[in-house]
């Protein structure tokens, strides 16, 4: 008897990724689950506001595209997605799937998973009210300090719901804030029925959603180790990982497809937005990330195993965000000869025309792109560049002081330092700021719901 | 013996909130230790002062041969506050490989160590 395998694909490493990677991940071979993950820690909020807006929306709507390329695989095939596409409407976005569904004839055939519960927004003052202050992760601060400008406030939930909709036989599962790591490691806990505290197990589970979640990013994309050697990136395949019952599993991808899968293209990935190591904290375990054995299992496939875990922390970690005020940039090219001296002289004046003008920002920040925008000090001296383009910001509390700032790029093109152009882009854009609150809420108090529509 | 990290390591970073963390790995297994022994904390906060305004922590990870930086305070607020180009630190990777060490040259002899171009 051979033993039992589980191939969970991933299809969308972010909201805004490759359209087409859901489709060529069910057609380019056998999977038996399709994880995408479309929530970035600002992204809740944009979909607060669509909310508001329209009572209708509030979820990621490419879900619905990405669902249409791959119904067939799922009713004709039996492949199973599992998503955060919900956003803050997961019931609104199992609605619009259900009659996508309808119109392609294959309403009977979706098994439709809804979790719920991770939306504090409702119950914010009553949290604060019972002693729950929200405190900000980064900075100490307490939420109300910034109460009335709290657009959107949703817990990170664990695999336990998304487990719970498997099992009652949901073959497409739609939630709000689950974790990244949530969507893998839940049909792996379904599949294997692995406890909730097999520890290594359910580390083990994390591992292998820290390696998915990103989509290529394990697989060839972004990877600087040989990267020229990287072969045919335009049809890069997204990773899938192979996974057994006893936690070890191996990622690959579909055969014929581009990019890579090494020991190399999985250590950068693991290591991405990495903190301390031995604690990866989750909902569900706490992973010890200098326990992964990487190994070499053939071409473009890396097993991955040893992994420990530990019990959870009795907290769950709460993403709020929150109106933080106005912020603009504006650019300008400066050709050769003297290109870096140029910009400087305009940024020199450009300040001080803002200072004259009694305009106070919380930031200001010029950056030379070309010299030393992205290394700062580090780039060292460069020569006598081609061009260089000054990108200066501003952000303040005071919408008509950035408003203002906006007002002051274009004129330097005419009364400001020579070779200048690339202004076609027009005046920059004010945008509000949304900024990110990360705070710890007790696990008790956050309860999810499970529905499952035939 | 100079060395270059760039020709000994590769790199990934990424953000959480105003914090960089940027992921160190040897190209090789067998120059593990040259990053354990000479890729200090103290080095490191050397190479970013007056680029990041807080400290630096520091993370072994043998089993996969890397190590693991967190750059506070380096990305002028982070997320949607910042004004930086790089405001998800996902080029501080190369900008830490950058930096150039000092290996003694018995050391760097016996790994095979490739020695930094000259000037």
């Amino acid at each position: 008897m051979t033993a039992k395998v589980v191939r969970v694909a991933s299809g969308q490493g972010f909201w805004g990724d490759w359209l087409e990677a859901p489709r060529r991940q069910v057609e380019g071979g056998q999977v038996d689950y399709l994880m995408l993950d479309y929530l970035a820690e600002v992204t809740m909020s944009i979909l607060q506001k669509q909310k508001e807006r329209d009572p209708s929306m509030g979820y990621a709507r490419d879900f619905v595209g990405a669902m249409d390329s791959v119904l067939p695989a799922v009713v004709e095939r039996g492949v199973k997605v599992i998503a955060n596409a919900g956003g803050v409407n997961p019931p609104a976005c199992a609605a619009a799937v259900r009659a996508l569904a309808a119109q392609r004839g294959a309403a009977g055939a979706l098994r439709v998973g809804v979790v719920t519960g991770d939306d504090l927004l409702p119950r914010l003052d009553q949290l604060i009210d019972e002693g729950h202050p929200l405190l900000n992760m980064d900075t100490g601060a307490p939420l109300s300090t910034v109460r009335d400008r709290v657009l959107s406030a949703n817990a990170y939930i664990g695999s336990t719901p998304i487990v719970e909709a498997l099992a009652r036989g949901a073959n497409v599962v739609i939630t709000g804030r689950s974790t990244d790591t949530a969507l893998t490691m839940a049909p792996l806990r379904h599949e294997f029925e692995w406890g909730a505290t097999d520890w290594d197990r359910l580390a083990a589970g994390i591992v292998a959603g820290h390696i998915l979640e990103c989509g290529a990013q394990c697989s060839g994309g972004n990877c600087l180790y040989e990267w020229r050697d990287i072969p045919d990136l335009a049809n890069v395949g997204y990773p899938i990982v192979e996974a057994l019952a006893d936690g070890s599993f191996t990622v690959t991808k579909h055969a014929g497809t581009g990019g890579r899968i090494s020991t190399h293209t999985v250590t950068e990935q693991l290591v991405y937005e990495m903190g301390d190591p031995h604690s990866y904290i989750t909902p569900d375990v706490i992973a010890d990330f200098t326990t992964i054995q990487l190994e070499a299992a053939g071409p473009d496939r890396v097993r991955v195993y040893g992994i420990r875990g530990r019990e959870a922390t009795d907290k769950l970690k709460v993403s709020i965000a929150y109106r933080a005020g106005f912020k603009a940039v504006g650019t300008l090219v400066y050709a050769w000869p003297d290109a870096l001296e140029k910009a400087q002289l305009a940024d020199r004046v450009l300040r001080e025309r803002l200072d004259r003008l009694g305009l106070r920002f919380d930031g200001v920040l010029t950056e030379f792109v070309g010299a030393s925008a992205t290394h700062g000090p580090l780039a060292g001296a460069v020569g006598d560049l081609p061009e260089v383009q000054l990108r200066f910001g501003v952000r303040g509390p005071d919408r008509a002081a950035v408003e203002r700032f906006t007002r002051e790029i274009a004129p330097l093109v005419l009364n400001g330092p020579p070779s200048v152009t690339g202004f076609a882009g027009g005046r920059p854009k004010v945008e509000e700021i949304v900024a990110y609150w990360p705070a710890l809420v007790d696990k008790r108090v956050v309860t999810t719901q499970v529905e499952v529509l035939a | 013996m100079k060395v270059r990290l760039l020709d000994i390591a590769h790199a990934r970073s990424g953000d959480k909130g105003d914090t960089a963390n940027v992921g160190v790995i040897a190209l090789r297994p067998e120059w593990y230790p040259v990053l354990a022994h000479h890729l200090t904390l103290e080095r490191v906060t050397a190479h970013f002062r007056g680029v990041i305004t807080g400290s630096v922590e520091r993370f072994e990870l043998p089993n996969l041969s890397a190590l693991n930086f967190l750059l506070h305070g380096a990305l002028d607020g982070g997320g949607t506050l910042s004004l930086k180009t790089d405001a998800q630190g996902k080029v501080f990777s190369t900008a830490l490989l950058r930096l150039t060490l000092d290996v003694p040259d018995a050391e760097a002899r016996k790994l095979d160590l490739p020695p930094a171009p000259a000037g």
